[in-house]
């Protein structure tokens, strides 16, 4: 279809005036100066086993593990905008597959952890396929309803998961044979698998795909009306969720070597939420770093708190809904919102 | 076959003490997303606190006196926590649902840490007040009567609540603000009276739920995650803001709860989990939900 | 010239309140079909049972020649029934280029890849924007434009739909006269291969537009015919004002000095 311009002459087909910049879609621009943060971030993550002591080395690999759970509740809440509150499940079923696989298996890496990916990935399909026929807060009651089901299912089967003690004496995962049991190679192997679960929650969110799930997630009925069937595409977004936190899951199981029902549970799936809560949903590095400070409050911290993190975080939690609706990267956001973009899609800074 | 009939009628006996008691609990969460779209998370932890205030004042010796005044200690923090909980979430409503209701999460996890800090993570066992304490014959077993006291409560309370609701002026407002909010205002009421007082009444009831459930439920951690769950469960198939359907959904709920664990144990969950999502797939939101108002 | 959509027998009740009651519409293709009528007709309902956003309770509806009654609202925009809103409905935390993007997107792009790419019909957000007169708010948020442009990047966006039929729920709602007669030049500049249905109550804008002319009245068909038939009917101004008085619906004609405008009777 050819479209002409308003005037009297309909036959003549058009150019515009021409423009300087072909359009190019606001979320998949990559500034340079993203890119220079982004890698220095690595940089550091990769060179901490050399600065930081073991254990301040291990709980930075929690701080990964968790973190990845959280980017991928993310791709749900921020930007589909389907609130989960039983995202854990789906970690927590990742954790057992391949805690279970390593154990039964092979702990060859990266078997257990694609297994994990897969185990993730398949029960969020069964889950979301009921799920995200509602939306809104019936979404979030039956997310929850969902994670207790499946929390049930791994305290009550004990031949699998070892029932309310959980699985423990997960083998620990090896590369070219040799055990990674080394704080420092463990770490590596998080943080590798950490940067390529973000790397495809980064590339869903900044594709077609992703843009189309703004979509949905800001107007579902508009987007019908432009032929867009809603469910397949949120569905989609659950599963890859669903497959994203169970590769993190299966970095838990590799990392801490123990699986129990509370992984799965209500507390972990809170603490998730929190976590893209503070640090800003729908950017996938901003609930980055509100899991790490959940991590470093809930276990660093919890010693000199009296053992009462949980209650800081709270706290923080109704600061931050309160003053700060789009969490730490908000701050940065709403400074540069205020500025349109330019033609050239970058802002006048 | 007669022993199968007696743990028929036991378990059928239970599942009116647990429906009654989390028609209780539900109501006030049904009504309160019915009429301000604010879902409120911290409605499992206001039974807990219940729980506990039932067993400090109460304790493991209880008079009648002790109970009483839980009762109304529980009754009172509850109304004083709901207004409490309505002006913190006021603000946000102009800006999500989920912003309020994450608020409230934030409110329940304060709540139950502060709760654990103070009541320790052990178990907390709370007796029924005295005269309640034995046992009574029923279909030749021993049946608790305190259970028999909370089914004759409960549906006392259940008719009360069916009564305020259908038959008074007042629940006349509560039933129009449920289906169409904008109209009420636009009528005069004013909404925050409305808003606070339901909050109040809503969350006083949960407390005080949390006190009559004790002897059942005992206080410990974890507690308010597991009444949260089934609050939510009776809530999503009632039909939010349905009186009605509260009471319907939270019969069903305590039977698949106790005749469901009877039978099967474990399993349990997923009847429970089957009835909401067969409930959802026929009728999407929930089996008496109002139509009118055009709330999606 | 056949109807490119046709609806017999359409009914939509909310329980005892029958919005729309048997409506026959026939549409030519290349229509600008505009739809009148007094508040309560029933006209924007019918409007939603057109485009598959409410479900019918009688009656059926062709699209092309095909039976489009059961056909869910997703579908029928994929076939080409696109529509605009009453009030704006766009994506409000995204540019106004993005949201003509995500129309384009789902005719000539691939929803489904994951990956990020640079599209091959960029040229034609702006040209979508261009067309309309907002070229130049492209990068900026839909939260920070103005009503009227608001009302331009919903047409807009669903132009960017390809539509064969546009349905245009009053287009002109809330515009100033000079906004209103940059849309009709709009409307007017439209290909003819497009065929317009619209729903409006300023009466210029109808009469300037539509080449057929339907209206409805509690929830039933009162005429159907050309816009001069219309205008000449006794039977529409009785039911918009309880007068005969032509002058007073359509203006067309000057009240001469001493002649009562007001109606009474």
């Amino acid at each position: 279809m050819s479209v002409a311009m308003p005037g009297k002459d309909r036959s003549t087909p058009t150019v515009g005036p021409p423009v300087a910049v072909p359009y190019r879609p606001t979320h998949a621009r990559l500034g340079w100066r993203a890119g220079v943060v982004a890698a220095a971030g690595v940089v550091a993550l990769a060179a901490a086993p050399f600065f930081l002591a073991p254990y301040a080395t291990t709980t930075l690999t929690r701080m990964l593990v968790f973190a990845l759970l959280a980017a991928s509740l993310d791709l749900l809440v921020g930007i589909a905008g389907l609130p989960s509150l039983g995202h854990a499940a789906y970690f927590g079923v990742g954790a057992y597959a391949a805690g279970w696989v390593a154990a039964h298996g092979t702990p060859a890496a990266p078997v257990p952890l694609l297994i994990a990916a897969a185990a993730g990935a398949l029960m969020a399909a069964a889950a979301g396929w009921v799920a995200v026929r509602s939306s809104g807060v019936f979404f979030l009651m039956l997310t929850l309803a969902l994670a207790e089901v499946i929390q049930q299912l791994a305290e009550s089967w004990e031949p699998v998961t070892g029932g309310s003690n959980g699985m423990y004496g997960i083998p620990a995962v090896t590369a070219a044979g040799e055990a990674l049991t080394n704080v420092a190679y463990l770490h590596w192997y998080v943080l590798l698998w950490f940067l390529v679960g973000l790397l495809v929650l980064w590339s869903l969110s900044a594709s077609p795909f992703g843009a189309t799930l703004r979509g949905i997630r800001d107007n579902e009925p508009r987007m019908r009306a432009i032929g867009f069937p809603p469910f397949r595409y949120k569905l989609a977004a659950f599963v890859a969720a669903g497959a994203v936190a169970g590769l993190a899951g299966g970095l838990l199981a590799a990392q801490q070597r123990l699986v129990t029902p509370a992984d799965l549970g209500f507390t972990t799936s809170a603490l998730a939420l929190l976590a893209v809560v503070i640090g800003g949903s729908g950017t996938i590095w901003g609930p980055c770093l509100g899991a790490a400070l959940v991590i470093l409050v809930r276990d660093s911290l919890a010693p000199s708190l009296g053992g009462r993190g949980p209650l800081v975080l709270g706290l923080v939690f109704i600061v931050v809904v309160y003053a700060l609706p789009r969490g730490i990267a908000g701050l940065r956001r709403s400074r540069r919102e205020r500025q349109p973009l330019s033609k050239a899609g970058e802002r006048d800074e | 076959m007669v022993d199968w009939l007696d743990i028929g009628v036991i378990a059928v006996l239970n599942g009116l003490a647990i429906g009654l008691l989390l028609f209780v609990v539900a109501v006030g969460l049904s009504l309160v997303f019915g009429m301000m779209d604010v879902l409120n998370l911290a409605h499992g932890a206001l039974f807990l606190t219940g729980a506990y205030v039932a067993w400090s004042v109460a304790g493991e010796r209880p008079t009648w006196t002790g109970w009483l005044v839980a009762l109304a200690v529980a009754a009172v923090s509850g109304a004083l926590a709901g207004g409490g909980l309505s002006l913190l979430t006021g603000p946000l409503a102009r800006r999500s649902h989920l912003a309020q209701a994450l608020l409230t999460l934030g409110v329940a996890l304060v709540v139950a840490q502060l709760l654990s800090a103070a009541f320790g993570d052990d178990v907390r066992g709370v007796n029924p007040p005295p005269g309640l304490t034995g046992t009574v014959a029923v279909a030749g077993n021993a049946y608790p009567t305190y259970r028999l006291a909370l089914i004759g409560l409960g549906a006392g309370l259940a008719l009360a609540t069916y009564l305020v609701i259908e038959r008074t002026s007042i629940g006349a407002l509560v039933r129009a603000t449920v289906a169409d909010r904008e109209m009420v205002a636009a009528v005069g009421v004013d909404a925050r009276l409305i808003r606070v007082g339901v909050f109040a009444v809503g969350s006083a009831l949960a407390t005080t739920a949390g006190v009559l459930g004790s002897p059942i439920y005992n206080a410990r951690p974890g507690l308010d995650s597991t009444i949260l769950i089934l609050a939510l469960v009776v809530v999503v198939i009632g039909g939010l803001g349905s009186v009605r359907g509260a009471l319907v959904a939270a019969l069903l709920i305590g039977q698949i709860e106790s005749t469901g664990r009877a039978l099967l144990s474990d399993l349990a969950s997923f009847l429970l989990f089957g009835a909401l999502a067969i409930v959802l797939a026929l009728r999407p939101r929930g089996l008496f939900a109002s139509t009118i108002g055009g709330r999606p | 010239m056949s109807d490119v959509l046709r609806c017999v027998g359409v009914r939509r009740a909310f329980g005892a309140l029958h919005a729309v009651d048997g409506v026959d519409l026939a549409v030519a293709q290349g229509a600008r079909h505009a739809l009148i009528g007094p508040n309560g007709a029933g006209k924007s309902t019918l409007l939603r049972l057109i485009a598959g956003g409410m479900r019918f309770t009688g009656g059926r509806i062709w699209f092309d020649g095909r039976d489009v009654t059961g056909t869910p609202e997703a579908r029928r925009a994929q076939l080409g029934i696109g529509q605009t809103f009453q009030h704006s409905s766009l994506f409000r935390t995204l540019t106004a280029a993005d949201n003509v993007a995500l129309a384009v997107q789902r005719r000539r792009g691939r929803s489904w890849l994951p990956v990020p790419h640079r599209p091959a019909w960029a040229a034609r957000v702006d040209e979508m924007l261009t067309l309309v007169g907002i070229e130049d708010r492209a990068h900026h948020l839909v939260e920070t434009l103005s009503y009227a442009e608001c009302r331009q990047l919903e047409v807009a966006v669903a132009l960017a739909a390809e539509p064969r039929v546009l349905l245009l729920d009053e287009p002109a709602a809330g515009m100033s006269a000079a906004s209103t007669a940059h849309l009709l030049d709009l409307l007017r500049g439209l290909p003819a291969d497009i065929t317009l249905i619209f729903v409006e109550h300023d009466l210029d804008l109808v009469f300037g537009l539509a080449t057929d002319v339907t209206v409805l009245h509690l929830g039933r068909v009162l005429m159907s015919g050309t816009p001069a038939d219309v205008q000449a009917s006794a039977e529409v101004q009785r039911a918009y004002l309880g007068t005969g008085r032509r002058g007073d619906l359509f203006g067309t004609e000057r009240t001469t000095g001493g002649e009562h405008v007001a109606s009474s009777t």
